[in-house]
């Protein structure tokens, strides 16, 4: 374990900002020459199997040590020697992409459409990156903490608002 | 897209029609399992491609896990897999407890375990009946219905709650289990094998069954694991893992099961999986309730638990004004928790399930994300249905065992 | 003019009879299939749900009868019909007793198939007229069945038609009381399975019921239609299972003849024959799941023809010899 995450930090220097000991080891990656990085993790190290890919939303996080806004987080797991990695890649406001990672992971490919339907990060190399849980036509991202709980009546959905005017009476 | 009187008009002219034959299967389609919606594009009735469209039953659990203290966001999880409700119950109760530093005594943790094998083989149940009505035999449906519902009378009597029990809760379980409901569930143990020897006899000698399934969506064991599956559908294509195995949680470090696996990884093996599984469920449920007896007493609930009711020594926070729409959560505030991350990881019925929240250090998740496997097997369609038959698509559906609440939060 | 006058009323008595029997065995297969599946079926309309049939034919017959937007009309409104009196009109050649039969025609078995074949483009046109893609698929898979499992159907009754020497149905009958083996069932035992399995295929019940494959293309060829029209084809499909077991009554268990004869019921052992044959129709319901369209077809190419030419051949062979 130790030995592995020396080596990563050693190999990757340049990816790899920090390694945190939380639940699982946790590694803070840059998101230059991520691709490189999470592929040698896939071929070489044998963590071929990616539980989840996620978003996170630190706007306005108490006690936030870092300036991006977003985080993306992916779980990794070796089915040999049974070690849990996460990975964390910071992603600023303004320049809102990622890489993807969907031509190593089919399953990635819902998880990156989820992820950019609920935050808007973009996800570069993705073949179909359309909204997946919302509507193709919705507005605004739901998981931003800055996207309200309910919505007022004027920013409700175009088409909710289209259906309901035609059968009012 | 045109209609049929529209190409016979084409025809009739004399001008080649070469439109792909497109059929929208879903969201409203008997064999869909709720609202899946799936798009494909036909050359007689074989698939050449298939869309998968889902989203008709998001409900935003993420978004409202955020909004809620940490005892509110299990109900949540209830409707997840409505099928299974104790199994997520757990993922979410595990995740907390592990952002909360919180140590569940054992008793809890067998009967957390009693309950998630419970849901269990009440999931398999309903996926052995669905499944064996979308293939077309009508009997297996009713069979499995009526041992579900011994079950579901013995959910009833723990909690109150036929499908949505919230009885596993952040450090423990709502309550102890009865001797009437220990004696019920030594009964069930006892009868259970030889009903499903009797699903066997009318289903796994049947030519058609083995017509329909075997060699049905075969996905080897690399490509099962790089699309993401997992629980019987991985198994079912030969590749050992299980978390109650890899990452024991709860009581499963302490009892006995075999994990079964399959060799084809097509639709007859994940079958064949589930139904060992149902074994398994049976046998660690059986050691579960032998262990019960060696923890009589002990609490079921963690000491330093957060409350459902409100602890009167906390003092009642001024009441917000009420926002123009919409529902203020009321309830008790928790206490507040540590900042920081935490994953839990379960065997779902379906599949892992897992969740990973961080918490800011107030008494509400910062962000809840729940990786579901129904989600993650629908985005398996395409693969699994190409160059089969539309007949054969009914049987992934099933063999996938998906549920919609699940896949779309 | 008597004859005809007897002939009209003999014609109403027999549709009366057949409909109660349509009606009643959509009943006996919902209760048959409750009790095997542990259920209670019907039973709150009439003592023990007896009038279930009554009120689900009322309940139909008062309901809207929706057409939807784009069907080809015309057909759309006569597809159901074809269905119906090809699968009904079949009931007047089948020799209920010696005495009663209400068109004894010299080419009666031939008729029976032929109605049976036509009544496929109920089927066909209906799918193709509703406008929706299931019933088209249903339509398509209906009539590639039906076409195959005519042929075998037909071979299985040809040996019949071999060892009797006639296509009269009552000559079959008679010729099977005085043949040594008293039915045909014995010496044309796999004639007998080749005919009920197509028979089965032919009113498109499970495990052949694709066209209207009810968890694939929802209902199939008649997905677009509701209220009576969709009754028509309920009954149609129920009055083809009705002809078909009577026919295989009447070419393999020897039609009104019993072991012995029960004064004042005439129609005693046939009815008694005929109600097994459905019992078995509504048996492999309960038990079997469906077959893909692909293994329908490879069961009916590759197995059932195969088996009915080589059974024809040996009939004719033992018939030259004998």
């Amino acid at each position: 374990m130790e030995e592995l995450l020396n080596e990563l930090k050693e190999k990757f220097s340049s990816v790899v900002i920090e390694v945190q000991e939380k639940d699982y080891p946790t590694l803070i990656c840059k998101r230059n020459g991520f691709v490189d990085f999470i592929k040698y993790l896939k071929e070489e190290k044998g963590f071929k199997y990616l539980i989840d890919l996620c978003g996170v939303d630190y706007l306005n996080y108490p006690k936030k040590n870092f300036e991006e806004r977003f985080k993306v987080v992916y779980h990794l797991y070796n089915l040999d020697t049974k070690v849990l990695l996460r990975l964390k890649v910071r992603i600023p406001e303004e320049d809102c992409w990622h890489h993807s990672v969907t031509p190593l992971w089919r399953t990635a490919d819902f998880f990156e459409r989820e992820c950019y339907d609920m935050f808007g990060i973009k996800f570069k190399g993705h073949p179909n990156l359309k909204r997946v849980l919302m509507p193709d036509d919705w507005e605004g991202h739901p998981l931003r903490k800055d996207y309200p709980l309910y919505l007022e009546e004027e920013q409700e959905w175009e088409t909710y608002k289209k259906i309901a005017q035609k059968y009012k009476r | 897209m045109a209609t049929y009187l529209e190409i016979n008009k084409k025809q009739v002219n004399g001008e080649k029609w070469e439109e792909p034959f497109y059929l929208n299967m879903g969201p409203q389609h008997p064999s869909t399992h709720g609202v899946l919606r799936l798009f494909l594009e036909l050359e007689g009735e074989t698939i050449v491609n298939c869309t998968p469209i889902i989203g008709y039953l998001h409900r935003g659990v993420e978004k409202l896990g955020e909004n809620l203290n940490y005892n509110q966001a299990i109900v949540l999880s209830d409707r997840l897999d409505y099928i299974a409700s104790a199994a997520n119950n757990t993922a979410f109760a595990l995740a907390f407890e592990k952002l909360m530093n919180l140590e569940v005594p054992r008793r809890a943790k067998l009967l957390r375990t009693i309950a998630c094998e419970m849901a269990r083989i009440c999931n398999h149940l309903l996926w052995l009946a669905t499944h064996a009505l979308d293939i077309g035999a009508m009997t297996v449906f009713l069979y499995c219905f009526r041992d579900r519902e011994w079950l579901l009378n013995i959910y009833e009597k723990i909690c109150g709650a036929r499908l949505t029990h919230t009885y596993v809760r952040v450090g423990g379980v709502r309550q102890d289990f009865t001797q009437e409901i220990i004696d019920d569930l030594y009964k069930f143990t006892e009868e259970f094998p030889s009903r499903i020897y009797d699903y066997e006899t009318l289903i796994d000698v049947n030519r058609i069954w083995l017509k329909r399934t075997k060699g049905i969506a075969v996905v080897p064991p690399e490509d099962a694991i790089n699309l993401g599956l997992t629980g019987p559908c991985l198994r079912g294509s030969g590749v050992y893992y299980d978390v109650r195995k890899f990452r024991p949680y709860d009581a499963y470090g302490e009892v006995n099961f075999v994990v079964p696996t399959g060799k084809n990884g097509d639709t007859y093996d994940r079958y064949r999986v589930r139904m060992e599984e149902l074994r398994q469920s049976n046998f660690i449920i059986r050691q579960c309730l032998d262990k019960l007896p060696e923890t009589e007493g002990e609490p079921v609930l963690a000491e330093n638990a957060p409350d459902l009711l409100m602890p009167e020594k906390i003092k009642k926070p001024e009441p917000k004004p009420v926002p123009k729409k919409g529902v203020i959560f009321r309830g008790a505030d928790v206490p507040v928790v540590p900042p920081g991350e935490a994953f839990a990881a379960i065997e779902s019925p379906k599949g892992e399930l897992s969740v990973y929240v961080v918490s800011d250090g107030s008494n509400k998740p910062w962000r809840l994300r729940v990786r579901t496997p129904s989600f993650v097997h629908i985005s398996a369609i395409p693969y699994m249905a190409k160059n089969h038959m539309i007949a054969d698509l009914v049987a992934i559906i099933g063999t996938l065992d998906i549920v919609l609440g699940d896949s779309d939060r | 003019m008597d004859k005809l006058i007897f002939t009209v009323i003999a014609a109403v008595i027999l549709l009366v009879i057949a409909l109660l029997h349509v009606a009643y065995l959509t009943y006996a297969e919902r209760k048959i299939i409750a009790r095997m599946q542990q259920r209670l079926g019907p039973n709150r309309v009439g003592p023990r749900g007896l009038l279930q049939p009554i009120a689900d034919m009322l309940k139909l017959l008062t309901k809207e009868d929706i057409v939807p937007y784009g069907v080809d009309k015309p057909i759309f409104y006569i597809a159901p019909l074809i269905s119906l009196v090809c699968a009904g009109t079949g009931v007047a050649l089948i020799p209920l007793w010696e005495k009663f039969v209400l068109s004894n025609i010299n080419v009666g078995l031939l008729f029976i198939l032929a109605l049976s074949s036509l009544s496929a483009y109920g089927v066909i046109l209906s799918g193709w007229a509703s406008n929706s893609r299931y019933a088209f698929l249903g339509g398509l898979r209906a009539s590639a069945q039906v076409i195959s499992y005519e042929i075998a159907m037909s071979l299985a009754l040809l040996s019949v038609v071999l060892m009797a020497g006639s296509l009269n149905l009552i000559d079959i009958v008679k010729a099977q009381i005085s043949s040594p083996y008293k039915i045909y069932l014995i010496p044309q035992i796999i004639a007998f399975f080749v005919f009920i399995i197509s028979a089965i295929a032919e009113c498109n019940r499970v495990p052949f019921d694709l066209p209207e494959a009810e968890t694939e293309l929802v209902a199939g060829y008649f997905v677009e239609y509701s209220a009576m029209r969709f009754s028509i084809f309920y009954l149609a499909e129920y009055f083809g299972m009705v002809v078909m077991s009577a026919l295989a009554v009447t070419c393999f268990l020897g039609g009104w003849v019993g072991p012995f004869e029960v004064p004042y019921i005439p129609f005693f052992w046939f009815l008694i024959k005929l109600y097994f044959i459905l019992f078995v129709y509504i048996w492999v319901r309960a038990t079997l799941p469906r077959y893909r369209y692909d293994q329908l077809m490879g069961l009916g190419w590759k197995v059932l023809i195969p088996i009915g030419i080589v059974n024809l051949f040996l009939t004719a062979f033992l018939k030259l010899i004998v």
